[in-house]
Order: C-alpha cells, then sequence, then structure tokens
C-alpha cells in the first residue's frame, strides 16, 4: 500500500521552534542530554527567522545522527563519519542554504576524524554540533575518542588506555573560526551559541557535552557528575587564539563552557568562490556555450 | 594523396622534456592534418628512470599506438642501448654523439648522431635544448616544414620563459634542421598536408570535457594517477566555465562531497584510480540508497593494492561491479576510444539523473592517459541536457510530496533542498516512501519489501535505455574477438590484419556493461565464430561476468597483464595460435620494455 502523501505547510507569521518539529519523535532514551540539544536547535532555527526549506541538516550515524528525522528542515543522515564532507558539498552546491551538522563523537572525532581536521582548515560557512557523550551509544557503550583515562567500558574491560582527544583545542589549531563548548542542561546557553555560530561567516564549531544516560555508570546521576566539572568561561577574550586554546585544554573539574574563540578576519570557503558570485551553482544553467568550447578546442592545436 | 602510418618514439630519462617533444611533434602533425595517437610508458618517479613515448602518425585515423616505430629520437646513451632493438628495418635512429663511446650500430637502419655542443654552442651541462634539436632532425626526416616547428617552440615557450629562451631554440631548431638536410637521408614517407587541421589531446581531458559538456557544476579529486589529468584539466579552466573544483583530503571526502553536491542540485563528478575508488566503495553505496546521481570515473592502473601507479590494465571490474554493500541501482560503462570517453559523460550524467542512481565509468591509463588527434567541429558542445523528475520550484507538485513515493518505473519525483514545501529527509538507513528510517525499531519487513523492489525496478528502464553491443566486420567470419572499453581501437585493427591475412574476422566490443540486457546481448552472441574474449587482466574479469550474466563461454581468451597495452600483433598472433592449438590461453609477449 502506497503511503499518503503528506502536504506541507508553510510557516505562518515569525517561526517558533514548534514549526521545526519534525513528524517523527525521538527514540533516545528517556533523559538523554540529546534532548535538549533538538530542542536548542529548533530554537535556534526559529529564531534566525527563515522557511524550513532554507535549511538543510545533515547528520552521519548514532545515536545522536538521528537528529535530522526529529527536525522539520532539508535532511540528510549520511555515512558514519561522512556528514561534513557531505554537508561542504551541499554548501558549494547551494550556499544560500543555511547548513548545520550534527552528530557524535564517535562519528566526528572517531571515523570522522580527518573530515574534522580538514573541514576547519577550509573554514567552509557550516555549524557543526558534536553530541559529545564519550561513549559510542548505538553500538550498547564502547570507548569513544573522547572516553577518559581507566574508563571500564564493553571494550575496555580493564580500563580505558588512551588518551582522549580534546575536540575543543583541536578546533582552535586546525582552523575553525567559531569555536564553542556547551553543556546540553543549559539550553539557553546552547540556543545562543547555535544562532550565533548559524550568523558567523566560517566553519563554527560547538562541542555539547551531551551525556548518556545509559551506558555510563552513572546513569541518570552523569548529569551531576558533569555539574562539579564545568565553569562559564568568564572575562575571556574571543578574539585571542593564544587564549583561548589555554582555556580550552582546561579539562576535567576545570572543563570551560562558552565561546572560546571566534575569528571574523577571515573569509569562508565559499565566500573565496569566484563560481559563486553569480549565486549557487544548483540554479545555474548548465553546461557551456559554443564559444567556450571553440576556445578550448582552439587551445589544444 | 600518398597513405602512410609511421611512428616516432621519443626516449630518454623524465626531467629531459620528452612530454614536451612527444606534445610538440604530435601538435604538429594535428596542424598539419594528420591523424596520431600516443602512448607513453613510463614509471612512478619524478627524476631518474625512464620513459619511452610512442607517437603513431598516420593519414588515415588511428586508434592504438600501433606494432612498428619508424623512428626513435634517444634523449640519453640509455635509449640508445635500450631501443636501438626497437627500430623497424628502413627506420632510423636519432641520437647524441657525445652520449655514446662506441657508436650503436645496426646496418638496416639509418644512424643519424647529432652533436648538441656543436648544434648549439649551449654551454650549460643539462643540455636543455637537446629535445628541440633531436625533434627537429626528425621532423626534417619526414618533411615537415621547418616554419610549423618555428610556431610550437613560440607557443611552448614564449610565456614560459621569454624571447631569449625562444630565439636559442629556434637556433637550435634551425641549425639541426640545415645539419639533417646535409648529412641523412631523408624517409621515403614525407608528410603532407591534409585538411582540417586537428585538434590535440588526451583521454582524461576529453572526459573532463566532457563534464564541462554535461553541465558538471561540481568537480572534486584526490591526486591519482592515472585520473589526475581531469583534476589538472578542470582546475584551470573551472572558473571561466562556472565549475566549483576541490581537491580533498581523501577520496572518501571526494565522493561523499559529490554526493552533496549532486544532492542540493548540482550535476557532480569525481574521479580516482582503483585504490581511491575502492575508498569511495561505501559511499556509492549510499548514493544508491539515497537515490543520488553522481558520476564516479575510475581510471584503472595496474593492481593489486598500490600495484602499478603508471601502467595500465583492466582489473578492477569486479571491483566496480560489486562496489559496496548490498543491492542498488547502478549504471557501469567504459568508453571505448578517446573521444568515447567525452560523449559517455553526457550520456552518462542523463541517465543518473533519469534513474537517480550512481553511474561509474570504468576506463584506463592507456585510454585516459593516451592521447589523439580529433577534427575539431566533430567536438558536440550541446550535448542534450535531461535532469528527469527533478523538483527545484514551489508549484510543480501539489504540495503532496514523498521523496521515495512508490510508482510502477520505480523513479520518485526528486526534489532538491531549498525547494519549499518539499522537505524530506534523505538517509543511508532504509526508509518508507516519506524518508522515515524502517531499520532500528520501526524495522517493517513489508516495507523493506516495497522500498527495495521500487528502487530495483530502475533497472529495468536503464536496461531498455542501454544499446546492445554490435557485431562489426563481416558477418561470416572464422573467429570473432570480444573485447570491453578502451581496447576498441587495438582490437578493431587486430581484425582488420587477421582478415587482411585470410583469417576473416569480426568484433563485439562492449561499452555499457551494466546493467546487461541477457538476451539481446545473447542475440549478438549468437552470431559469434571461434569466439577470443581479449581482456588486460590475469582472471578474465569480462569473461567470467559475461558467462554469469549470459551463459555465454568463449572458446579462447587473450589476456595481457603485464602493464602495457596490447598491440595490434598481439592479439593477431594470440588468434592465430588460439586457432591452431588445443589451449584455450594466450598471454602475449611484451617486446618493448622501458
Amino acid at each position: 500500500m502506497a503511503r499518503r502523501a503528506r502536504r506541507e505547510r508553510p510557516i505562518q507569521g515569525a517561526p517558533t521552534a514548534r514549526d521545526f518539529k519534525g513528524d517523527v519523535n525521538p527514540d533516545w532514551c528517556a533523559g538523554c542530554g540529546d534532548f535538549s540539544v533538538l530542542n536548542s536547535l529548533q530554537n535556534a532555527y526559529a529564531k534566525l527567522g527563515k522557511g524550513n526549506h532554507d535549511h538543510l541538516t545533515v547528520s552521519g550515524i548514532g545515536c545522536s545522527s538521528n537528529l535530522p528525522g526529529y527536525i522539520k528542515t532539508y535532511g540528510m543522515h549520511t555515512l558514519h563519519g561522512r556528514a561534513l564532507a557531505v554537508a561542504t558539498g551541499a554548501k558549494f552546491a547551494n550556499h544560500e542554504l543555511n547548513v548545520v551538522v550534527t552528530g557524535g563523537d564517535g562519528d566526528g572525532y572517531g571515523i570522522g576524524g580527518n573530515h574534522f581536521i580538514h573541514t576547519m582548515r577550509k573554514n567552509i560557512d557550516l555549524l557543526y554540533i558534536v553530541m559529545n557523550n564519550e561513549t559510542y551509544g548505538l553500538t550498547v557503550g564502547q570507548a569513544s575518542p573522547t572516553t577518559i583515562v581507566g574508563e571500564q567500558t564493553k571494550s575496555t574491560p580493564f580500563g580505558n588506555l588512551e588518551t582522549p582527544l580534546n575536540p575543543v583545542a583541536m578546533a582552535i589549531v586546525s582552523g575553525a573560526t567559531y569555536v564553542a563548548r556547551a553543556f546540553s542542561s543549559d539550553g539557553k546557553q546552547l540556543a545562543e551559541l547555535m544562532y550565533n555560530g548559524m550568523q558567523h561567516k566560517g566553519f563554527a564549531f560547538i562541542d555539547v557535552i551531551s551525556p548518556c544516560v545509559t551506558w555510563k555508570k552513572e546513569k541518570m546521576k552523569i548529569f551531576d557528575y558533569w555539574k562539579e566539572r564545568v565553569q562559564s568561561l568568564e572575562s575571556h577574550d574571543t578574539s585571542d587564539k593564544a587564549a583561548a586554546l589555554a582555556q580550552a585544554v582546561k579539562t576535567g573539574h576545570e572543563t570551560q563552557l562558552g565561546l572560546f574563540y571566534h575569528d571574523t578576519s577571515r573569509q569562508s570557503l565559499n565566500e573565496m568562490e569566484p563560481v559563486l558570485e553569480n549565486g549557487p551553482i544548483a540554479h545555474q544553467p548548465l553546461g557551456i556555450t559554443q564559444e567556450q568550447g571553440d576556445a578550448i578546442v582552439q587551445r589544444m592545436m | 594523396m600518398a597513405k602512410y602510418d609511421f611512428a616516432i618514439a621519443v626516449g630518454g630519462a623524465p626531467g629531459q622534456g620528452i612530454e614536451t617533444a612527444g606534445k610538440s611533434i604530435s601538435q604538429i602533425c594535428a596542424r598539419y592534418g594528420l591523424n596520431v595517437f600516443t602512448y607513453t610508458a613510463y614509471q612512478s618517479l619524478i627524476r631518474g628512470g625512464h620513459s619511452f613515448l610512442t607517437i603513431r602518425i598516420s593519414s588515415e585515423p588511428v586508434a592504438n599506438h600501433g606494432d612498428k616505430i619508424d623512428l626513435i629520437i634517444a634523449l640519453d646513451a640509455n635509449s640508445v642501448e635500450k631501443h636501438l632493438p626497437h627500430v623497424a628495418p628502413g627506420g632510423a635512429l636519432i641520437y647524441n654523439s657525445e652520449h655514446v663511446k662506441e657508436p650503436p650500430t645496426r646496418d638496416d637502419i639509418q644512424l643519424c648522431p647529432i652533436s648538441y655542443k656543436e648544434l648549439t654552442n649551449d654551454p650549460d651541462r643539462k643540455a636543455r635544448m637537446l629535445n628541440v634539436c633531436m625533434s627537429s632532425v626528425a621532423l626534417q626526416l619526414v618533411g615537415i616544414d621547418l616554419a610549423v616547428l618555428e610556431e610550437i617552440i613560440v607557443l611552448a615557450l614564449l610565456k614560459r620563459t621569454g624571447q631569449a629562451v625562444v630565439d636559442a631554440n629556434i637556433a637550435a631548431a634551425r641549425a639541426s634542421y640545415d645539419y639533417a638536410a646535409e648529412h641523412f637521408t631523408p624517409f621515403d614517407v614525407q608528410f603532407e598536408r591534409q585538411d582540417p587541421p586537428l585538434a590535440f589531446g588526451s583521454g582524461n581531458m576529453l572526459m573532463a570535457m566532457g563534464g564541462a559538456a554535461a553541465g558538471v557544476k561540481f568537480y572534486a579529486a584526490y591526486p591519482m594517477s592515472p585520473s589526475t589529468g581531469i583534476l589538472h584539466w578542470m582546475a584551470p579552466n573551472a572558473r571561466d566555465l562556472g565549475i566549483i573544483v576541490r581537491q580533498c583530503e581523501d577520496e572518501i571526502s571526494v565522493v561523499n562531497m559529490v554526493i552533496g553536491a549532486a544532492h542540493t542540485g548540482a550535476r557532480a563528478m569525481c574521479a580516482t584510480s582503483g585504490g581511491g575508488f575502492a575508498l569511495m566503495s561505501e559511499a556509492i553505496g549510499s548514493a544508491g540508497m539515497m537515490e543520488i546521481p553522481i558520476v564516479v570515473v575510475n581510471v584503472q592502473r595496474g593492481g593489486p593494492s598500490t600495484g602499478l601507479p603508471t601502467k595500465t590494465e583492466q582489473g578492477d571490474l569486479w571491483q566496480v561491479l560489486g562496489a559496496s554493500q548490498g543491492d542498488f541501482p547502478k549504471i557501469v560503462v567504459s568508453p571505448t576510444s578517446i573521444m568515447d570517453g567525452f560523449n559517455t559523460i553526457p550520456e552518462l550524467f542523463n541517465l543518473v539523473d533519469k534513474f537517480q542512481c550512481p553511474g561509474m565509468v570504468l576506463t584506463d591509463l592507456s585510454l585516459a592517459e593516451g592521447h589523439t588527434t580529433f577534427v575539431p567541429d566533430s567536438i558536440n558542445w550541446q550535448p542534450k541536457i535531461d535532469r528527469g523528475e527533478l523538483i527545484t520550484e514551489q508549484g510543480q507538485t501539489d504540495g503532496e510530496y514523498l521523496r521515495y513515493q512508490i510508482t510502477d518505473s520505480g523513479i520518485s519525483p526528486r526534489a532538491i533542498p531549498g525547494t519549499p514545501e518539499h522537505m524530506h529527509v534523505v538517509a543511508t538507513d532504509d526508509h518508507d516512501e516519506d524518508g522515515g528510517l524502517i531499520s532500528d525499531e520501526f524495522t517493517n519487513p513489508h516495507k523493506r519489501r516495497d522500498i527495495m523492489e521500487k528502487r530495483q525496478r530502475k533497472m529495468e528502464g536503464i536496461v531498455e535505455l542501454l544499446p546492445p553491443p554490435t557485431l562489426e566486420g563481416p558477418e561470416d567470419a572464422e573467429v570473432t574477438l570480444i573485447g570491453w572499453g578502451s581496447t576498441h581501437g587495438v582490437i578493431d585493427e587486430a581484425a582488420q590484419l587477421l582478415t587482411e591475412v585470410g583469417i576473416a574476422t569480426n568484433h563485439i566490443h562492449f561499452k555499457w556493461l551494466y546493467p546487461m540486457d541477457e538476451d539481446a546481448v545473447n542475440e549478438v552472441l549468437s552470431k559469434a565464430a571461434h569466439a577470443i574474449i581479449v581482456e588486460c587482466n590475469y582472471t578474465g574479469q569480462f569473461a567470467r561476468f559475461l558467462r554469469g550474466e549470459t551463459g555465454f563461454k568463449a572458446d579462447g581468451h587473450i589476456r595481457k597483464y603485464d602493464g602495457e597495452p596490447f598491440m595490434p600483433h598481439h592479439v593477431v598472433d594470440g588468434a592465430r595460435e588460439l586457432l591452431n592449438s588445443k589451449t584455450d590461453l594466450y598471454v602475449p609477449y611484451q617486446e618493448i620494455v622501458v
């Protein structure tokens, strides 16, 4: 039986977070930090004041990567670790879209680590939100690239031996031009960082501490665990890269939250691309003119 | 007008200007209106090693580098020693007498020593103009006008080096040309101008040009021999043509960027070789699952693994056929000539846009790095462009939209992001008509079956549009040569040579490889005589594929896997041997070793 087609209704008046509610309800575990990230993103989209169709939400694979299904924008639920590459191509095809990439720490820092570094270096105009829960949740609880030393998981029953990577410090040194960390419990700050990240012309990155209530031994107490460890960045100059790095390397009980680094001096890669001066390539006429073709052949003679 | 078929080869160390000499000689012949096909045997080194470039020049069209070499330009001592035996009787060898202690000896060819120092007074020990001197001698021997050579020197050097270098090179060219006129005997074959003057380019260039004509707006690549020529054409030409070119961190990024751009409405393409293609595999399946039209070019080199970076092979057929997990619609095409490489790209884009699936072009070094001449007007810069059922504007539907709507054709209209009122999520997890995931807790076997059948129904539409191969040559033949992709030119010539010596031979050649129409192909194969499958790999990948698709079992096989492309006589000798012996496999011996 063919499914009955759904009729899309345009947003009436100023958008609200409700207008960005997806057709499917999240299948995340009750209490998961990701709910707050989803709400914050819906708020940030609404605040931007555009239509649903002006946004593209791209994810990889993992618990948090199911997010595009729970939000009403165009969405791509791509391969594990490849969301940034897909989003880069999408942004180049239509740079007028607001392209937001969401995913988890395994997806972004593990299997997608190479794309993470290079997309930041490219400084393409994307917002990348990583729901960092320091575990592989969907595969039922193995160590991730951000799992702390000594932690016992299904894949490290005798304790994790490997040093976790520091995504915020990586972002600062890799060339991201908007770098923040947030805690999913503070939805207000998160939505504000997301909104500002969308407004930023360049690669914006937010590492969100989004605790897993299922595979961490603390269970629901994981939020208390994090509350003891986080502090808000205070009297920090976000244009000072060295200062940003000094704050970023603080971990454990000194984990800093807020905007670490914001560089408005660099043009984004898509702004530097002269081909885009005539508007999105997705809207350009296809092919080349006979004159252009003749000139090409002339150079081959 | 006299008919002739002549080959000039240039041997030397990389960095000695072999490519420049080869390009110049080829361009001069093209300006003369002569047909050219070139092949360069080289190694994966930046400096050092040895390269050997063959330029086949003919009054008639040529589609391979031929069997014989009439004239060799030996830029170094190594080339003299190595290639002396490769000059055909009656031919000539040009060398620098300063390079050799003992002059080479062969009494059935003309030996043409020159002295670089005497001709140029160039104090530079690097002898940068040696390639110009020797090319001038060669061109004098075949009756090319010195003025055309001078034109080419100006064209090649003026922008890069300035007037002083141009003047020195022209002086060297004149001195060498005059020296040859005084000291050497010209060939009986003297090149004559034909109309029209021709253009000259490589398979990689023509595939890139085909992409531009097809409306490619986004091209991404990671450098990998022998596919890099496409990137090197795209990068300098893209801005003027409105194409975005990105070099990525790896091939995984390349193909995923292409998928992102294609989904968002741009025609997008990428190219790589076997190793890069392996990295792209998972994403090619994702384009099948999300139903996003992309074109991926695999320019094969010798495998397995890093293999032979600068050598040719048709060894990736099974990799491409089997790329990525699961079943999904896909198209595999293998261009049959350099010019066919141009036409294949717009043809494939129309198919992948219509059927919303990945399309793969399977070619190889021999075609991609081979160069050919072509009639300038023969390029169709305005090929048909059909984007299929694409929704780019509000109002194209009545607002009721299912991205993966179940249809009889399996094709569901595709809305691109940014289009109002057609929001949807595309997913690499399997999904229902609306894009909702049917994996995880929602797994539903009936929905899964429906959507799998919908996707696969597209294959029925694709196969109807792919022309089956035809029987070329006499219907009534003793031997039928069967090949695929790049080997069309060499097999075609071998069939003619065999027919000329009394073994009537025809030829069946496959361009569209997958999906294959079993009945249509069997009908053509039913006309085959003693059937010999010719391919450039060890295990007979195409023979096994053809047997799997059609049940057809060939009588014999000619296979080459030494890295060098077939020459016509390899196929001729193989066919004769297979006809006269009880064996069913012939592996030709490669005479020219570089």
